[in-house]
């Protein structure tokens, strides 16, 4: 099958991914907005008159698109993971698996899905963080490009680890032992070149760094780095992540036995 | 061009240093409109059979077609010709019955199948339970939802396994009036059941698989025919003689033992006087399917295909 007929095919199973997170969107977008606010006013609160990361921006200004980007990243990864294992946990994947739909299908939609959530969640807590500081359009495609590229990443992300894990507690060691410290050590809430060298060379290794200083790029029209070399590095991973994931999911990796 | 053709399949399990042969080279046919049985003890292989069929699972050699589509180079056409009610009570609680089969209905591209959800709703006692959550339904009609989803694409080859384990008498019958009814519009129906009365009422014709090799095929009346003829049959609270016991087919009080004449017959009865052994309900009867079933496992030969 193509991938233009996959498109198709996978409408109903987007459709089906999007409303499953809609239907609990309390605590799917609430949820994590909330955190994002907090997250804000305490840090924001503390270091808003000690740390100046470019000239001219406040702290808080600074945090924003931060939390922005790792509110989308960290949801998008739990929509297509939390979907998959659930379903094959419970046993209801069946439905899918009986279906014609190619793999290519199976991505579009799961991935699909994860993105729109990050997208909303993202959307979310730009909305709320709006009440106590703007940072600014700069160079808003920016923004969307990495935006949009960090959902598909970590959304083809989810995929693989919720069809690798068998139980919740295998997922959770992926969730807390690999997502957590990429998105805590990419500088959400500092710039990397504030670390000492040994943490600044390996925050350089995660591409996450690339994703937070490309998506404040588009904000402050200034980032760490080139936001070309971000764009490399960014889709080069996207690439590779969901070649990863089509493929297991062409072998029927863990699902079709 | 059969319904369903199974080509030698095998199918192996390694766990570990522990290899399975779960299927050992089974091959039949499925004609178009028949309603075939496989029956089998648990562990015989009937489930691993149908999950290759439909695309659950991988074969490790052989070949299974539906309505000629192979089920792994043309996996898509395959699956839209058959529809497949899981053995295991699944479901997703995120939504209502009625979504859940426009779900599945979507997914086999069709957008607009509310005549025929309705209808099918209908035929299977659901229509005050369209708009319900799943996760307030009971196990019953949660079963028959499974059935619905199966069916919301019209599939010619209709796969039940296990529809019925756990399932109270008026489902059954519910059930079994509109697949017999499907059956009767042209639908081919593969069944596994462990209630061999039903597959005796319902299948022209019947498989059994016994350790991952099938061990009988043949039409239902055929099977009947060749086995055991007449049992006979009743209940007693008191011990069996040791030459009875081993031939007795014992359901809690009621007693079978297969008598083809009336010497045997009166052979019994002065066997089980002389045990003192008191019986009630004593009748003569046909052998059925139950006892075709146990004959051929105890058996050691396999019947080839």
């Amino acid at each position: 099958m193509t991938w233009l007929a996959s498109v198709q095919g996978a409408r109903p199973l987007f459709v089906k991914e999007v409303l499953r997170f809609w239907k609990v969107s309390f605590q799917t977008i609430g949820a994590p907005v909330l955190t994002a606010v907090l997250y804000l006013l305490i840090f924001g609160h503390v270091l808003q008159d000690h740390v100046e990361v470019f000239k001219g921006v406040s702290y808080t200004r600074f945090l924003i698109p931060g939390l922005v980007m790792m509110s989308l990243l960290q949801n998008a990864f739990a929509n297509s993971s939390s979907s998959l294992i659930q379903s094959k946990i419970t046993g209801n994947l069946v439905f899918v698996l009986l279906t014609p739909l190619s793999h290519r299908a199976w991505f579009l939609a799961y991935v699909g899905a994860s993105l729109v959530r990050g997208l909303a969640v993202g959307l979310g807590v730009f909305a709320v963080t709006a009440f106590f500081a703007l940072p600014g359009l700069a160079e808003p495609w920016w923004a969307l490009v990495f935006a949009v590229l960090g959902g598909t990443l970590l959304g083809a992300l989810g995929l693989i680890a919720g069809l690798w894990a068998d139980k919740f507690d295998q997922m959770a060691a992926f969730q807390n032992f690999i997502i957590m410290p990429m998105t805590f050590l990419s500088g959400v809430f500092y710039s990397v070149h504030s670390l000492p060298p040994f943490w600044q060379g390996l925050s350089h290794l995660n591409p996450f760094f690339y994703l937070i200083d490309g998506f404040r790029r588009g904000f402050f029209g200034a980032s760490d780095v080139s936001p070309w070399l971000s764009l490399g590095v960014v889709a080069t991973a996207a690439l590779g992540v969901s070649a990863l994931a089509l493929q297991l999911l062409r072998r029927g990796y863990k699902i079709r036995h | 061009m059969s319904a369903v053709s199974f080509q030698n399949v095998t199918k192996t399990f390694v766990s570990g240093d522990r290899t399975v042969r779960a299927l050992q080279g089974v091959s039949f046919d499925i004609a178009q409109g028949e309603f075939f049985g496989l029956l089998g003890p648990n562990g015989a292989g009937k489930t691993t059979l149908i999950s290759i069929l439909a695309g659950l699972s991988r074969a490790t050699s052989g070949a299974v077609t539906v309505q000629g589509h192979d089920v792994v180079s043309d996996y898509a056409s395959a699956r839209r010709t058959l529809g497949v009610v899981p053995q295991e009570l699944v479901f997703d609680p995120f939504f209502s019955v009625r979504e859940t089969l426009r779900i599945q209905s979507a997914y086999f591209g069709l957008r607009r199948n509310d005549d025929w959800i309705d209808e099918l709703l209908a035929n299977l006692g659901l229509s005050d339970k369209a708009e319900a959550n799943m996760r307030q339904l009971s196990g019953g009609m949660k079963r028959r939802v499974l059935v619905a989803q199966a069916l919301v694409h019209r599939p010619p080859v209709i796969v039940l396994d296990e529809p019925t384990a756990g399932v109270d008498v008026e489902l059954r019958q519910t059930l079994w009036h509109f697949i017999a009814q499907l059956n009767k519009q042209g639908h081919t129906v593969l069944l596994t059941t462990h209630y061999l009365e039903e597959a005796e009422a319902l299948c022209h014709r019947i498989g059994m698989l016994k350790q991952g090799q099938l061990v009988a095929l043949d039409r239902t009346s055929a099977l009947l025919a060749g086995t055991a003829s007449t049992m006979l049959r009743f209940k007693t609270d008191g011990v069996l003689p040791a030459a009875l016991a081993d031939k007795a087919r014992v359901t809690g009080r009621v007693v079978q033992l297969p008598a083809h004449d009336a010497i045997e017959v009166e052979q019994i009865l002065a066997d089980l006087r002389a045990a003192r052994c008191k019986v009630e309900d004593l009748e003569m009867g046909r052998a059925d399917l139950e006892d075709v079933f146990l004959a051929i496992m105890q058996g050691q030969q396999g019947v080839s295909a």
